[in-house]
């Protein structure tokens, strides 16, 4: 985990972060770090701390979950571009699913205890944060009601 | 029929003796003459022999879910309106066999079927029956796609119409424009003048073929006086209309797709297809395609169909229109709405059918006023 | 009127042979079909259908999934999900099929010409699309950036998957697949196509959009394609109704002024926009 240059920008011109101040941005650029996975390593584990959050920068990671004797289930993956990863603000603060690399991965993170703490002490921030946060979390909710309709079931003869 | 327009000339044939030779004429020519008779208690379209079929000093009584034939005014032969039957039953049959198919091997073969084109004349058509014929043709011929049994029919058939001296309780081709008087699409068009001393029929003509069969018939020149006789027995009957339609319903209707009033509707229709059958322009109609038992010959027929039946939208995985409340909309809007935007045309004739042999009753041009109210009311 | 009697019925369909049937799924096949009696040139347009009759069973609109530049037989994808199709996947080589058509519209492949061209489809809807798809390649220069971003149930119900691969792997093109339903051996991406267009890499002002597939996705699809400012004009749907006569004589295909066989199935979006709202039109 090296400290890049190069994220201030990266974030800044990320659709996830448009509309927030510079100071707020500089907040959440101090907190980033660029992480690379290569495929079929683990970027997190279900039920492990949920200290992070993700931007995928190139490559995919699938959300999993395992089952006993049998593959795993991809409820989805995250691609180029997409945020990963809510756990760090719903308690108690655990991953839900596994999160593992489906080839090489890069990926900056956003380490949630210190922005956790500072959300708390900054209520503005903290809602420029959450409005972010709760568009994904519904883009993600009308997703999986999608993908759960068996859309392709019924299609043209 | 041929051409669309009358001619200036008009005669006067009478009553009785006329119209006897106009069947007797037509049927010489080879023309099977079909007309309204009085049948279960009802006038229907059937073949006629002589003018001795037609149904004479009868009248109807119509309304919402009823119809009665009651006495009329002796002697007279046209004091009614239409009946259940309308000429789409000759021009468009309710079921025609397409072609058939016999297996060969592996393989089948399709024999095409010759079509029966009868040389019909219909006798008594109505102004709002030919609006119905003319809305027909560009169905069947739209401009990418012909049917070629219909067109041959509808060609070979002579149309002698009857300007309408009485309104029906439901009718309101006043209202749609469509009637009371012919203004084109027959051969002949006859407005009947019952008078004491005086029963004759005036005979305007539209056509090449009218005319000459017309010339036959010896009728004397119609005076000025007995033209305008006939015209103001029919403007009688225009402002004696017992229905009339709203103003612009088609738009009205095209605002109105989520109006309530459909589920309201819906309360009472029973999805019987009854106003589909009665109506002279409904021409929706499905394929089957039957095969016997040996399982070796197939026969595709076409068959009058109704988009009041479940069947009627069903694709892959279940019907569109579950709800009587959308079947019915699609009836009405058709007619009344979308029709223009695929014909350029109203699909309603104003004839009245539909209210009459509704068996609750329903009645298109009281839901049209009803839909008009509810506007701004929402 | 004799002469009117002589038309030809255009409800009577032409006997042709099946020349090979392809298995694509384990319940999706492809029919290639060649005239039975004499030797004719067979012409059509990207997304036209035709309708297909089995002896015995009965006939249904299927789309054409075939190379319109190859002239001499007639290509049809479909699923065996009703009683003529479960007929159809149960007949072989050199049986009879009774084919009319083409019918309706197509794809306005060649108003496309100088846009970026996106593709969103799903499931069987990829059929329909894949005579557009051959098209646009043997004129590729005529366009921009063209995307293909379909999506499957499964990574075992992808269609074309052969075909799909080989368009990555050549010219300019980005060929996205995601599927809604996977394990851990499946190494593409899990998740609804729509998500596939927020980042798709075209010029929404300059993109022309085709869009088949159900309903559902389709409205789906579309709604995103106008969140990333694709003008809803440009936005082309291929709709299914009920259709029996593939000529407008029946009216079972109504969907308020239109006929879905002869004025669709392929309609620009803005022209049926207020029909995918109003339920059970």
């Amino acid at each position: 985990m090296v400290q890049d240059m190069g994220l201030d920008k990266l974030i800044r011109d990320h659709p996830f972060f448009e509309g927030m101040d510079d100071e707020a941005l500089e907040l959440i650029a101090g907190c980033a770090a660029n992480e690379r996975f290569d495929a079929g390593q683990y970027v997190f584990r279900e039920g492990q701390p949920a200290d992070k959050f993700y931007m995928v920068r190139h490559g995919s990671v699938a959300l999993e979950v395992r089952a006993p004797g049998r593959d795993s289930i991809v409820l989805q993956t995250c691609d180029d571009g997409d945020v990963m990863g809510w756990s760090w603000i719903v308690p108690p603060f655990r991953w839900k699913w596994d999160a593992r690399a489906t080839r090489l991965s890069r990926l900056v993170s956003f380490d949630a205890i210190c922005l956790r703490g500072k959300l708390d002490a900054d209520p503005a921030l903290g809602y420029a944060m959450y409005k972010r946060f709760v568009r994904v979390i519904a883009e993600r909710l009308a997703h999986a009601r999608l993908q759960m309709i068996d859309l392709y079931g019924i299609g043209k003869e | 029929m041929t051409a669309n327009k009358s001619t200036n000339q008009a005669f006067v044939i009478d009553a009785d003796k006329g119209l006897q030779k106009l069947i007797a004429v037509l049927a010489a020519e080879g023309y099977q003459v079909v007309g309204p008779r009085l049948e279960d208690g009802a006038i229907v379209y059937a073949e006629l022999a002589s003018s001795a079929d037609l149904p004479v000093g009868v009248k109807d009584k119509q309304d919402g879910g009823n119809y009665r034939i009651v006495k009329g005014r002796e002697g007279v032969y046209f004091d009614y309106v239409v009946g259940p039957h309308s000429w789409k039953r000759y021009l468009f049959p309710p079921e025609q066999k397409i072609c058939e198919f016999r297996r060969q091997g592996k393989a089948f073969r399709i024999v095409e079927e010759t079509p029966d084109v009868p040389a019909y004349a219909f006798i008594g058509a109505r102004p709002c029956e030919l609006q119905a014929m003319q809305i027909h043709d560009r169905v069947f011929d739209n401009g990418e796609f012909a049917d070629p049994a219909y067109l041959a029919r509808r060609d070979a058939a002579f149309v002698v119409a009857v300007n309408c001296t009485q309104a029906g309780g439901t009718c309101f081709c006043a209202s749609m424009n469509t009637g009371p008087k012919a203004s084109g699409g027959f051969d002949l068009a006859l407005t009947e003048i019952a008078e004491k001393s005086r029963h004759v029929f005036v005979v305007e003509v539209g056509s090449q073929r009218g005319q000459e069969i017309v010339a036959k018939l010896k009728g004397a020149a119609a005076t000025d006086g007995d033209v305008s006789k006939a015209d103001a027995l029919v403007k009688k009957a225009a402002a004696k209309m017992g229905r009339e339609m709203v103003d612009d319903v088609g738009p009205l209707l095209k605002r109105n797709l989520e109006s309530n009033r459909w589920y309201e509707i819906s309360k009472r229709c029973l999805s019987c297809a009854n106003c589909t059958l009665v109506c002279p322009t409904c021409f929706c109609n499905t394929v089957e395609d039957v095969t016997d038992l040996t399982g070796a010959n197939a026969v595709r027929n076409r068959r009058w169909d109704s988009c009041f039946t479940m069947d009627f939208s069903y694709i892959h995985g279940g019907s569109i229109r579950r709800e009587g409340a959308s079947r019915y909309r699609q009836w009405m809007t058709h007619k009344l709405s979308s029709w223009f935007d695929q014909f350029e045309q109203s699909g309603c004739v104003g004839c009245g059918r539909c209210i009459t042999w509704c068996p609750v009753g329903i009645d298109i041009t009281q839901e049209a006023r009803a839909i008009r109210d509810s506007e701004g009311r929402a | 009127m004799n002469q009117m009697a002589a038309l030809v019925d255009p409800m009577v369909p032409a006997p042709f042979r099946i020349e090979r049937v392809k298995k694509e799924l384990s319940d999706t096949f492809t029919l290639d079909l060649v005239p039975a009696e004499r030797k004719r040139s067979i012409s059509f347009l990207p997304g036209q259908f035709n309708m297909l009759y089995v002896f015995g069973v009965g006939e249904i609109p299927i789309s054409i999934s075939g190379d319109p530049g190859v002239g001499d037989k007639i290509v049809h994808t479909t699923r065996a999900v009703g009683n003529v199709t479960n007929a159809m996947w149960k007949m072989g080589v050199g049986q009879t099929i009774g084919v009319r058509g083409p019918f309706g519209t197509a794809w306005p492949v060649e108003e496309a010409e100088g846009s970026d061209v996106v593709i969103v489809t799903g499931g069987i809807g990829l059929a329909p699309l894949r005579p557009a798809i051959y098209q646009i390649l043997a004129n590729r220069q005529a366009y921009g950036n063209v995307c293909i971003m379909y999506g499957a149930r499964t990574p075992e119900d992808i269609l074309f998957r052969k075909e799909l691969e080989k368009w990555r792997g050549q010219f300019d093109m980005q060929v996205d697949v995601t599927v809604d339903h996977a394990t851990g051996r499946w190494g593409g991406k899990v998740g609804v196509v729509t998500k596939l267009i927020g980042r798709g890499g075209f010029d929404p002002h300059h993109t022309v959009a085709f869009v088949c597939g159900p309903e559902v996705m389709m409205r789906y699809a579309v709604d995103t394609l106008v969140e990333r400012g694709v003008s809803e004009k440009d936005i082309h749907v291929s709709l299914e109704r009920n259709m029996k006569c593939g000529i407008g004589f029946c009216g079972h295909c109504q969907l308020g002024g239109d006929f879905v066989c002869k004025d669709g199935p392929v309609f620009p979006f803005d022209a049926v926009a207020d029909r995918f709202v109003i339920q059970e039109l």
